[in-house]
């Protein structure tokens, strides 16, 4: 049963129930289905809190592993409770705000910075049929509001009133406009030989064969990691909050749960482009080469294998200095991915002629 | 007027309602943007319409604009407009902006001749309110049509885009130091 078909079956016996009573049905089924919207979207909510607190710990026993130690083991089984010990540490922290900042800009740019990341959620191909929408431009959404981000980054840096934030803040969107180009030309490889931007259909065309496994694929998916890794500031990308070099570039001023918002948003936009990449590369759904059919606990497993990719890079590669960081994604990134679309049309033009 | 509001079904009032806010935002928006002291601000309120813009485009069905509009304007263009800003000010300037300067008499006199045309003419004008025979315009159509109907304007307009990204960097140069191989040793 999918999402449309449980909406619907839920509607029509509200409008059963208020036809009985002697309400008008019409407005029944709207508060039924404006009823069903709320509830999704709190469950999309509730996905963000437990990911972001989730994704904390797993950051803090992957890297500790990674190093050879433990990382937290105190408070709750194996620490899992220590990401609720910082979000009240955080909260208890005093809020501290500098001198000569824009009002407007420093209180919105941390209120602002989940927006994106979270309204993404609403389009991932959860399980066949359970895409909460399912837009015909699905991915052309998601990258669309993942570029909406950038100016809210802006105004991280500008509203400090802290020349560092500002650098940080305007190398952080200089990264960030750069590396968006190749990922959407990565992803755009896929959609040319799927043929639509639709999320469901670009899953449902991997069900026997993921995209990964053709050599287009596999170099597009490595773009597309790079420039995802890119996105959300992690190492090797994070020269703009790098503690050594610019204090703590865009977010340098913000304390307590302003930091914490800046966080979340940060491990939230990992999540996503994890989601992203699980479901045009991976087979979203789909088990490998159609084992297992469709089944959810198959694109949780890509996602945290994704998340863990990356918190894999972040102790494994040296940090890349800003220059070296634009030459790789100007020079070197953009040149490859359109050598991959020309690659994919070739590829496709072959296909078609051998019919 | 208000016999117009018996028969709207549920959604329909939520479509109206939504645009009614969607219009009123954007048009604080744009007069924030001529309004505001601090340039920065007023850049930012020139997202919100640019975001109204694409929100009334994807209440029309355009739905491939109404991305495209956020992904070109608010992702690009707003922030083109910021960085000029920062970049051609000194910090914390807001206060010498006078949001009116002396010709406020003249700039009354026009402005309000304007709006007193358009408040004639457009209650008037015979709006298209269906359209007759669209496809729908989602990527495949536009795709379509901009690689046979509309080619040569495309080419056009890549061969502009050329242009600018080459004036762009010849403007951006640094200039070449003049003789160096003086001191290099």
């Amino acid at each position: 049963m999918t999402l449309i078909e449980l909406t619907i079956k839920i509607v029509e016996w509200v409008q059963a129930l208020a036809a009985a009573r002697g309400i008008d049905p019409s407005w029944a089924g709207f508060a039924a289905e404006v009823a069903i919207m709320c509830v999704l979207g709190g469950i999309v909510l509730a996905m963000v809190s437990v990911a972001g607190m989730l994704l904390i710990w797993m950051e803090r026993k992957v890297s500790a592993h990674m190093q050879s130690r433990i990382g937290p083991n105190r408070v709750g089984p194996f620490g899992l409770f220590q990401s609720v010990a910082d979000a009240v540490k955080l909260l208890l922290k005093e809020d501290i705000s500098p001198r000569g900042k824009d009002l407007i800009s420093f209180w919105l740019a941390p209120m602002l910075i989940s927006v994106p990341a979270v309204m993404s959620f609403a389009c991932f191909p959860y399980h066949k049929g359970w895409i909460p929408i399912d837009l015909d431009l699905g991915l052309l959404y998601l990258m669309a509001i993942g570029s909406a981000a950038v100016i809210i980054i802006f105004m991280a840096g500008y509203g400090s009133n802290n020349k560092y934030s500002m650098l940080g803040g305007m190398r952080t969107i200089a990264q960030i406009i750069t590396y968006e180009i190749p990922a959407v030309l990565a992803v755009t490889a896929v959609v040319m030989t799927t043929g639509s931007l639709k999320m469901s259909t670009i899953v449902d065309a991997q069900s026997q064969v993921w995209n990964i496994f053709s050599v287009w694929g596999l170099i597009a998916f490595i773009i597309y990691i790079i420039c995802a890794t890119a996105e959300t500031n992690r190492t090797p990308f994070d020269l703009p909050e790098a503690e050594s070099e610019l204090v703590a570039g865009y977010h340098t001023e913000y304390t307590g749960m302003k930091f914490a918002l800046f966080f979340v948003a940060e491990y939230t936009n990992m999540v996503v482009v994890s989601a992203i990449a699980s479901a045009v590369f991976l087979g979203g759904y789909y088990g490998p080469f159609g084992l297992g059919g469709a089944s959810p606990v198959w694109m949780l497993l890509k996602v945290i294998a994704m998340i863990y990719l990356m918190m894999w890079f972040r102790w494994t590669f040296p940090r890349l200095r800003i220059d070296q960081m634009m030459m790789f994604g100007w020079k070197v990134l953009l040149p490859i991915s359109f050598a991959n679309i020309v690659l994919v049309g070739i590829w496709m033009a072959f296909k078609t002629l051998g019919q | 007027m208000m016999e117009q509001f018996n028969n709207i079904a549920p959604w329909e009032w939520v479509q109206l309602i939504s645009f009614y806010a969607i219009a009123a935002m954007m048009v604080l928006g744009a007069l924030f943007v001529v309004t505001m002291k601090n340039i920065f601000h007023a850049a930012l309120s020139l997202a919100v319409v640019a975001m109204g813009a694409a929100v009334v485009y994807l209440m029309l069905d355009a739905e491939f604009l109404g991305f495209v509009q956020i992904m070109v304007y608010v992702g690009a263009v707003i922030t083109l407009i910021a960085f000029v800003v920062m970049l051609t000010q000194r910090a914390n300037q807001s206060g010498d902006n006078k949001a009116t300067n002396h010709q406020k008499f003249i700039s009354f006199v026009s402005v309000g001749t304007v709006l007193a045309l358009l408040l004639w003419k457009i209650p008037n004008a015979s709006w298209l309110t269906t359209v007759t025979n669209a496809e729908l315009a989602n990527a495949h159509t536009i795709g379509n049509a901009l690689l046979t109907d509309y080619l040569l304007p495309f080419e056009a307009v890549s061969v502009l885009l050329l242009a600018v990204l080459i004036g762009a960097i010849v403007l951006s140069r640094r200039e070449k130091p003049a003789k160096d191989d003086g001191g290099a040793e």
